[in-house]
This record gives C-alpha cells, structure tokens and sequence, in this order.
C-alpha cells in the first residue's frame, strides 16, 4: 500500500471562518480521502430557542451566523408567519427584500475576495472587501449597525426606510454597479484564474441532487433552484428578476454565478425603493395578538442557499420546537464529492468555493506526516502552495517573468 | 400539478399507511404515516416524484418521539412533511441514508441528540461531539436540564 499523508485542515484555519475539522488523506498531491470531525462551534440553539418568547428568539437566530444575519430571522419570520396565518403589509415586504438583497450584495462580495486571496490575488481580496464597506454604512444607516441589523420582528419589521434616505442608497448602488464590472471583469477575464478554477471541483447535478446542495452551489451545476421564485415570499413575487444558472458545476461557474446574482440584488433593491414610493409612509407592521397552535416550515434564500426553519407551536409565548437548517449543512458535504482527487493546492479552492458559512475565531492548520509525526506544512505553507501553483501558471502563461 | 393532484396521488399508492393528511394551504401539507413503510415513501418521493429532501426534524413529546421528514417539490414551492411517530422506550426507524446523502448527517444528528436508532445507516457515528459526552445522555430530549 502506498504511503498516504494526513493532512488536516482546521479545527482553526485561515480557509474557515469557524472551526472545523477536515481531514485529507493524501497521496502524494492527490487527495485519496476526506474526513471532517464538527461541533466545534455547537452551542446548542436549537434548544435555547426553546426557552426564549417569539419576540426574543428573532434576536438568538440573527447571531447564528455573523455574515447572514438577516436570513435566520427572514426564514424565523415566514415560518411563525404561516402558524398565526399573518399578511404583513407590502411596506414590510419591501424593506425586508432591501436588507435580503443588501446581504446578499456584501456576502458574495466577501466571498471573492476571499476566493481571490486563497488563490493568490490579494488584490482582488483588497479591492472586493473595500467595495464592500459602503453596502455595510448602507446597513448602518438604514438599520444603525454594520451587522445584525434586528430589522425583523413578527408581522413587520423594526424601522422604516425614510424617503430623505433613498436618493443616498440609489446613488451607492449605482456606484457598487460600476465597481462590481470592474471586479467581475478581472475575475471572468483572467487566464490564470481560469486555469485554476475551471475544471476545478466539479460537482454534477446528479451530485446535488444526491447530496441535497441548494444556492449557488446548485444553480452553478445547472439546478435552477431558488426559494425566491419557487416559493415565492416577501417581495419577490412583485419585482422582476431572474434565477442566474451555470452548467459546469466547477468553481468559476460558482464565482460567475455569485458575480451575476450581484446585479440582480441591485436591480432588485431598485425595483423595490420604487416600491416603497407607492406605499404609505410607517405603515410597517401589523398587530400580532399571538401565536396559535400549529406548525410552520419558513425558508428563505440566503447567500449560500436556503434557510429552512420549523417551528412548532403549542400557543404559548415561545416555540416547543425549533429546527434551523442552514444552508451549508447540506453543501459542506458535498466535499466528499469535489475534493478526492484533486491536488492539495486545489483543495483550498474547492472547499471555499462553495462558501462555508462560519465565523471568525482562530486560525491554526499543521500538517503532519502520519508515519513519523513529524510537522510538514503550516497553515500559510498550506496557502502558499496554492498561491504557488498560481505563480507558476502565471509563467506559462508569461504574464510574469 | 397542484397539491390535491399530490396528495391523491400519494393517497393511491400507501393508502393502507396513512394515518392523517393535514392540508394547511396550497405550499404546505403534513401527512402522518405508519413508521414501517419510510424506505418505500422516501424512495417514491425522492426517485419518482421529484421531491428533494430538506432536513428532518425530531421532536420528543407526550406522544414519543415524532419526526417530520420535510420534502419540497421546488417546481411547485410545496412542503411536503412525512411525519412519524416513533416507540417511546426504544426509538427506531429505517435509514434512509442509503437512498440520498442528504440524509447522512441529519441522521447522525438524531441519533446522538435524541437517541433514535436508524436502521441499517452506514455509519451512524456521533457527528457533533465526536465521543466527548457521555454515553446515553440526550441533550435535545425534554427531560435534560
């Protein structure tokens, strides 16, 4: 038998915002094996929604996770919506698709440049994330933070978008309009990302199916699959947009996905601001007296797919059931899919394409030969490999010497 | 399709397990189904019918342990919930994670946080804690404080 090296990456890692553990089985470059270990970061909300009001509860799933604050409670809302059988207002519908989209605009935004970095082009990581910030003051202004915003509540939303803010918002749109051509023209044109990334990952339709993957990940691989258009909710039904498709399921198809859904985001925070027009100005929630017995399934499209809560209801002030599926729950597995073998350097890549959803803490990676115990290769060796494989294309290709 | 034509349709073929159809609204129906005929149902919905499994969701009441196997049909935007009620004393139902992945780690969750077997699972290995909690402690069901 060939000799294999362990190569973990995580439980702290540079590549994860959240501590996980994967495990390579590796010959030589080629990856044989993969293996994760999670629940590091497993703090028990499900149960602790248990002992919270519906109130309070809004305010527990917004901090699930750091980077889609708004899609918890969006799917919390929709489900608790559905048991107490609660129209809200088209207002309401509005400015909860504006915060929606505005996430969904500085989500991918992170993810390129994040992309960028782990291959290399700590340009497109500086110039994704600093056009990012002015979507983040957009939040803090519409909703006084940078992140979890607390805009929801049951049968409305906590403020309002006053007319005077509007003419601000529209004009920072149609500047990130101007600077997401140019990110997404030095992404689709380069040749050297090309190489690294077509062909890369490959994850084929049947694999979605099979593995239940949902968002960009299965619209990259030709599944037209958005809660926003089938199961249509806030204001989707009433504004024009369209569900952005790839077919080769490798992780430029995930990236040119992401790029475009970014000007459908913007034209739809257009379409809705010409909406808030239309309505009465503070007409932002309805009353709600409380919450029946009865059962909700609430979903709503995150960036990296959709959200799925339950919620069971026996009428008292707070859920006897709460399950929360996030969306890379279903798309971390497909790993197992895109990753054996591949090269270690292409690794990196792949497991961040599909953007597993966690938050910062620290970051640590070492990897040991597993006859010997000996230390090989350190968290920024790992990425140095990949940025060298980079380099090195960049040569054959000559454009650098 | 709308979700009459669905639910006559499911009606049809396991009419001798089905102990309850709750039609909330046009997107949302719950049906309740005998533990035993999951692996047939599960392989109708999932390779027949175009149903993608969502998550499953296991709930510790008076009744037992229930389990709401949640299904969409994404064409339609329709939830479908295959809901079982399980033994209270010895929790157990047919895996059915030889069919889809999907349901691999959903699975796994169950068994380590609720203490339901999953027959014939592939590897029903702890997922969340990796062996660091005690053997037959079940934080999810409702007597753990």
């Amino acid at each position: 038998m060939s000799k294999k090296t362990l190569i973990p990456i995580g439980p702290y890692h540079p590549l994860q915002e959240e501590p996980e553990l994967f495990k390579l089985y590796c010959d030589g470059e080629i990856v044989k094996d993969i293996k994760w270990e999670t629940g590091y970061n497993h703090r028990g909300i499900e149960k602790l929604s248990e002992s919270k009001t519906y109130e309070q509860v809004f305010f527990l799933v917004e901090r699930i996770c750091g980077i889609c604050s708004t899609s918890h409670p969006f799917a919390f809302a929709n489900a608790v919506e559905e048991i107490a059988d609660i129209e809200i207002t088209d207002r309401t519908k509005y400015i909860r698709t504006i915060i929606a989209e505005l996430e969904r605009i500085h989500s991918h935004l992170l993810w390129v440049g994040l992309a960028g970095h782990f291959l290399g082009y700590n340009t497109v990581f500086m110039w994704a994330w600093k056009y990012r910030e002015p979507v983040l003051d957009l939040f803090e202004m519409i909703s006084g933070n940078r992140n979890s915003y607390a805009m929801f509540k049951v049968g409305g939303v906590r403020r309002d978008i006053e007319e005077a803010k509007i003419p601000l918002i529209r004009k920072i749109l149609s500047d990130a309009r101007k600077k997401i051509d140019l990110l997404t023209g030095a992404v689709m044109d380069d040749p050297v990302i090309h190489a690294r990334t077509k062909g890369v990952g490959i994850l084929t339709k049947q694999d979605i199916i099979d593995y239940g993957a949902v968002g960009p990940t299965a619209r990259a691989s030709g599944l037209a699959i958005d809660v926003r258009k089938d199961d249509p909710y806030a204001a989707y039904p009433l504004i024009n947009w369209k569900v952005i498709t790839a077919h080769e399921g490798d992780v430029f198809a995930k990236a040119q996905v992401r790029l475009l859904e970014m000007y459908e985001s913007i034209s739809m925070i257009e379409q809705c601001l010409d909406g808030l027009k239309k309505e009465k100005e503070g007409d932002i929630s309805v009353k709600v007296k409380e919450i029946p017995e009865g059962i909700g399934n609430g979903r709503a499209e995150a960036p990296r797919g959709e959200v799925f809560h339950f919620v069971q209801s026996d009428g008292s002030n707070s859920p006897v059931r709460h399950k929360i599926r996030a969306p890379s729950y279903v798309n971390i597995a497909t790993f197992r899919k895109s990753c054996i073998g591949q090269t270690i350097a292409d690794a990196t890549i792949s497991l961040a394409a599909v953007d597993p959803c966690y938050c910062c803490t620290e970051r640590m990676a070492v990897v040991y030969d597993m006859n010997s115990g000996e230390k090989i290769m350190n968290a920024n060796e790992l990425i140095n490999e990949s940025v060298r494989m980079t380099n090195e294309l960049k040569k054959t290709i000559k454009l650098q010497k | 399709m709308d979700s009459e034509a669905i639910i006559g349709l499911f009606k049809l073929r396991f009419k001798s397990y089905i102990l309850d159809v709750i039609k909330k609204n046009e997107k949302r129906i719950i049906i309740t189904v005998n533990p035993d005929a999951i692996i047939d149902i599960a392989d109708y919905l999932y390779k027949s019918a175009g149903f993608r499994f969502i998550i499953a969701t296991a709930i510790h009441s008076r009744k037992g342990f229930e389990i709401h196997y949640h299904f969409s049909k994404d064409s339609f935007g329709l939830i479908l919930n295959i809901h079982v009620v399980l033994d209270k004393e010895n929790p157990q139902i047919e895996s059915l994670s030889n069919m889809f992945n999907a349901s691999n780690w959903i699975e796994r969750e169950m068994h380590e946080l609720f203490g339901i077997n999953f027959m014939n699972h592939p590897n029903q290995e702890k997922l969340i804690s990796e062996g660091n909690w005690a053997e037959g402690v079940y934080p999810m069901r409702k007597e753990f404080k």
